[in-house]
């Protein structure tokens, strides 16, 4: 028995951090799996099971809350991850394949800016200012709420543009002007057919984000216009039913639908470059 | 204006500086660099990274612009017109086809940004895929296809809108020794049946030597030397040139009666004693201590005798194959090697230690300027 | 033939002169294609800082709002408070223990998150290369999903009638439910939950990287598991380390979501705190003075994290 051990040696093995990172993927994926299981529960219950159905599903349809939300969620977020693509696409190719130039810090800390202020600051600085200029103009509409997603999503849609921006060769754009293409011409024919993964990858990040967003929301947002995470969390402080689950499920089916053909994209950017 | 069109050089740089950057920090890669490249030449810019024979190449091409001078083609200044407004293409190093397009998309590219007809493209595109041998390869995407394929339609994409001069920048250091020795030859093949004048950027002097027309050897951003591969080989001017290309043996002399004119004969006194005829670079030149380079393959070791140029002690033999260098000690100090042929089974008559009497070819001593 | 004509007659300009031109021509262009992302930047995230900064000097109104008057109440309020009955000045307590919460809670939860997302960085980080992607998009999927989401499972989990309690009371272990949610241990589990990718993703980022051919000198020179671990792995990843910490202490600092669903209405955080001055506190410069004192401690976070990244080449985003 003593001469050969159970486990040979290696390098790389820690004790128990394998354990450990099975522990943490059991505690990241359990609640959201439970989350959803519960979503099919026949019963009130979010914690006894009493038998599938999709009773919660039907319920969350016929809410007509639920839906008004969800009509919301998606104008703001497509509206907003539209603007924040075409933002962010310009931004990156004024910021990209250039000597640095007077004020790029600037340019660059800015886009970023969104990113590094607590949220919450930055939803009560969007309050006070928004109360200011409802109170001037009398305007209520979306458009509060549609810039100030725009805002923060510019960086996350900049982020991969950015990056197909970077890993593009320069001399395709200058073989096509070798090869007559006039500065439009080569921008059409060649640098955005290029960096059209980038964007289509940047907008659907600033979808994503645009979707989940509570905290900007909530302070931003009107009389009736709450999207989805915000007439969820009002809806947090009530008895809850697993309509909540089956709206989560749905919501979380777009998310992740969404960042895996995202990843997708970016694998095969990162391959053919 | 000009009586005889074909006199009007294809590309001509007058006095071409080119610096980058400003200040204490800028680089000067051209240094008042002219050149004539003929109509229908096979051009190459010989030298070694950083020589500025790529940024030559460049502002050939528009993608820079020269600081100062200008660059003609065919008579007329195209120093600051875009690169898409010169007749001229490139096939680049790293080929930079697109991604997003097939073969014949690639191919058809200039042409279609011409504004030319889709069937005219079609055709065009036709020519240049059997030019270049990929009919097969069509529709492929340019990432299915290998290097030296990609290489073709790099060419192909070039040759296309039938540019007046072509700019190939390196375009076979990504290939393999063999692949790169097959598109030497497809090249010259190339350019006899297309008829356009070629500029090849190599640092590969071997490349240069079998492929040029006429080669100009750059260095340090200047042209040493302009002249065909025979002449820059057998004839060089300045001591970078013949360090460059090929082995050489340099020996200090005295030039005792200078000659004048190009062909003219001038006497040298070696170390040794000896006097021998030389050929001297073009120009003027005045009597006096000067540098004189020999090939290897030029001379030719005997027993000692009292003819002998040059006598020594022979230090190593090393064995190549097809012929042998022998580095000989010189009794006058220095070192000078000998290349001979190699006989079928005949070990050579010269072993290590042996003092020994070098001979030279006539007419193969060449005066460096420099 | 025209547009060579052209040239000709502009060769005539200094070349260095035409260069520096198009040099500042290309700079004014890029100003102008960063200009809108800067213009919807400066609207919605960047200018309103700057009047928040004005409205922490200003009176608050009596029904919320301002009047424009100069005052420093709202930053005397940060940290004091005056008696209403005999107008003495004293700390304000209640907003000190929510300060004092917050760095605690987001000490623990960085601390608690660095316990777990080491080893499972390191775990990653040594599988096969083409098992890697896998399981770094399994760790990046919860972070791209809702926040509110994660924590409403969270919450799920851990309530009185929830699948804990349920489960333990069913065995028999308890008999009544032990109360988790509305604690500050909720606060945590759910934090460490939310932000536990933002530390696994840069500290494999630097693990990735690591040569192992210095843990074999390690083991060569007779160092154990924990020495090797100890004395080369940890220092040598110690930028990831860094990053991860400040990556995830940071929106601890400033979250709003997570204790005001898993802490109930008692046990605020510092974003709870600025809120409720917006809402019935109805102390708008209190809330816009602690806002930006919450915004200076993060940046001064953030800054510290750019000094490590810089020195260490590490990106903090993928």
């Amino acid at each position: 028995m003593a001469d050969a051990p159970a486990k040979p040696f290696s390098i790389r093995r820690q004790t128990g951090f394998g354990f450990i990172a099975l522990c943490c993927f059991v505690l990241l994926y359990t609640p959201i799996l439970i989350l959803v299981f519960y979503s099919f529960n026949a019963g009130t219950s979010i914690a006894i099971w009493e038998g599938f159905s999709w009773r919660w599903y039907e319920a969350a349809w016929q809410n007509e809350r639920v839906v008004d939300a969800s009509i919301t969620s998606l104008k703001v977020a497509i509206s907003a991850a539209f603007l924040a693509t075409v933002c962010a696409t310009l931004a990156a190719l004024a910021t990209t394949r250039t000597a640095p130039y007077r004020g790029i810090t600037a340019i660059y800390a800015a886009i970023n800016q969104p990113l590094m202020v607590p949220e919450i600051v930055t939803a009560v600085a969007l309050l006070i200012f928004f109360a200011m200029i409802k109170v001037y103009t009398g305007y209520q509409g979306l458009a509060y709420l549609i810039i100030a997603h725009t805002a923060f999503c510019i960086p996350f849609a900049y982020l991969p543009i950015r990056a197909r921006l970077e890993n593009m060769d320069l001399s395709l754009e200058q073989a096509a002007a070798d090869l007559y293409a006039s500065p439009w011409q080569t921008f059409r024919h060649v640098t955005l057919p290029l960096m059209a993964p980038g964007i289509l990858a940047g907008a659907m990040l600033a979808f994503v984000i645009s979707l989940d967003d509570v905290v900007i929301t909530e302070f931003v947002k009107s009389g009736g216009q709450d999207t989805l995470p915000t007439y969820m969390l009002g809806q947090l402080r009530r008895i809850i039913t697993p309509e909540i689950n089956a709206i989560s499920t749905v919501f979380l089916g777009i998310s992740v639908a969404v960042v895996t053909v995202f990843f997708l994209l970016n694998r095969k950017g990162g391959s053919s470059s | 204006m000009h009586g005889n069109l074909d006199a009007i050089p294809a590309i001509s740089a007058q006095q071409v500086t080119k610096v980058f950057g400003a200040g204490p920090g800028s680089v000067t890669a051209l240094d008042k660099v002219s050149i004539d490249i003929q109509r229908n030449e096979f051009f190459t810019l010989l030298g070694p990274s950083g020589c500025g024979k790529t940024t030559l190449l460049r502002l050939i091409a528009g993608f820079d612009h020269p600081t100062s001078g200008r660059i003609d083609l065919e008579g007329s200044d195209i120093s600051y017109l875009p690169p898409f407004k010169r007749p001229v293409n490139t096939v680049f190093q790293s080929y930079a086809l697109f991604p997003h397009m097939s073969v014949a998309e690639n191919i058809g590219f200039g042409l279609k940004m011409l504004g030319k007809p889709a069937a005219e493209i079609d055709a065009e595109v036709e020519v240049m895929l059997k030019l270049v041998k990929m009919e097969a390869m069509r529709d492929r995407s340019t990432a299915q296809i290998s290097g030296g394929q990609q290489q073709r339609v790099a060419l192909a994409r070039a040759l296309a809108p039938k540019p007046k001069v072509l700019l190939l920048d390196e375009p076979l250091s990504a290939l393999d020794l063999k692949l790169r020795k097959e598109m030497q030859i497809e090249l010259k093949r190339l350019q006899h049946e297309t008829g356009i004048t070629f500029v090849f950027v190599t640092h590969d002097q071997e490349e240069a030597l079998t492929m040029s027309d006429r080669i100009a050897v750059m260095s340090a951003g200047k042209v040493l030397q302009v002249g065909t591969p025979r002449d820059i080989y057998d004839r060089p001017s300045r001591r970078f040139v013949a360090d460059f290309i090929g082995d050489t043996n340099f020996m200090d002399a005295e030039l005792v009666s200078a000659g004048k004119g190009s062909d003219s004969k001038a006497s040298l006194k070696l170390a040794s004693g000896k006097q021998i005829a030389a050929s001297l670079p073009d120009g003027d030149m005045s009597a006096g201590t000067v540098t004189a380079v020999v090939r290897p393959e030029h001379a030719w070791l005997t027993k000692p005798k009292a003819s002998s140029v040059l006598t020594g002690n022979l230090e190593t033999i090393v064995y190549f194959g097809t012929d042998t260098h022998y580095h000989v000690s010189l009794a006058t100090g220095g070192m000078f090697t000998v290349r001979m042929q190699n006989a079928r089974g005949q070990a050579g008559e010269f072993s290590e230690g042996d003092e020994v009497g070098i001979d030279i070819d006539a007419d193969a001593v060449q005066v460096l300027r420099d | 033939m025209t547009d060579t004509a052209a040239a000709s007659r502009k060769s005539g300009t200094s070349g260095a002169q035409a260069g520096v031109e198009a040099r500042r021509a290309d700079v004014r262009n890029r100003w102008l294609l960063a200009s809108p992302a800067l213009t919807v930047i400066f609207f919605a995230a960047l200018g309103p800082l700057l009047i928040m900064l004005v409205y922490s000097f200003l009176q608050k109104g009596s029904y919320g709002g301002v009047v424009w008057s100069f005052s420093l109440d709202g930053w005397f309020n940060v940290f004091l408070k005056r008696d209403i009955f005999d107008d003495t000045l004293g700390f304000a307590d209640g907003h000190l223990s929510i300060f004092w919460r917050s760095l605690k809670l987001s000490f623990g939860t960085t601390v608690l998150a660095l316990l777990i997302g080491f080893p499972t960085a390191y775990y990653i980080a040594t599988r096969p290369a083409n098992l890697r992607p896998v399981f770094l998009f399994l760790i990046t999927i919860p972070f791209w999903t809702n926040l509110l989401i994660r924590t409403f499972a969270i919450m799920e989990v851990i309530r009185n009638e929830g699948v804990v309690n349920t489960l333990l009371m069913s065995l028999g272990v308890i008999s009544s439910p032990i109360q988790m949610l509305y604690t500050d241990f909720a606060i945590m589990l759910g934090m460490v939950y939310v932000y536990l990718p933002l530390m696994v993703l840069p500290l494999y980022a630097s693990m990735e990287r690591l040569d192992f051919r210095l843990v074999e000198a390690g083991y060569d020179l007779y160092a154990t598991r924990l020495g090797v671990l100890r004395r080369i792995i940890v220092p040598m990843v110690k930028p990831g380390i860094i990053a991860g910490s400040i990556l995830v202490f940071v929106p601890s600092l400033g979250a709003y979501v997570t204790p005001r669903v898993l802490g109930g209405g008692k046990n605020m955080m510092l974003g709870n705190l600025i809120e409720l001055q917006f809402g019935q506190g109805r102390n708008w410069p209190l809330g816009a003075a602690l806002s930006i004192t919450l915004l200076v401690v993060v940046m001064v976070a953030l800054l510290f994290y750019v000094r490590n990244a810089s020195k260490s080449g590490v990106k903090s985003h993928g």
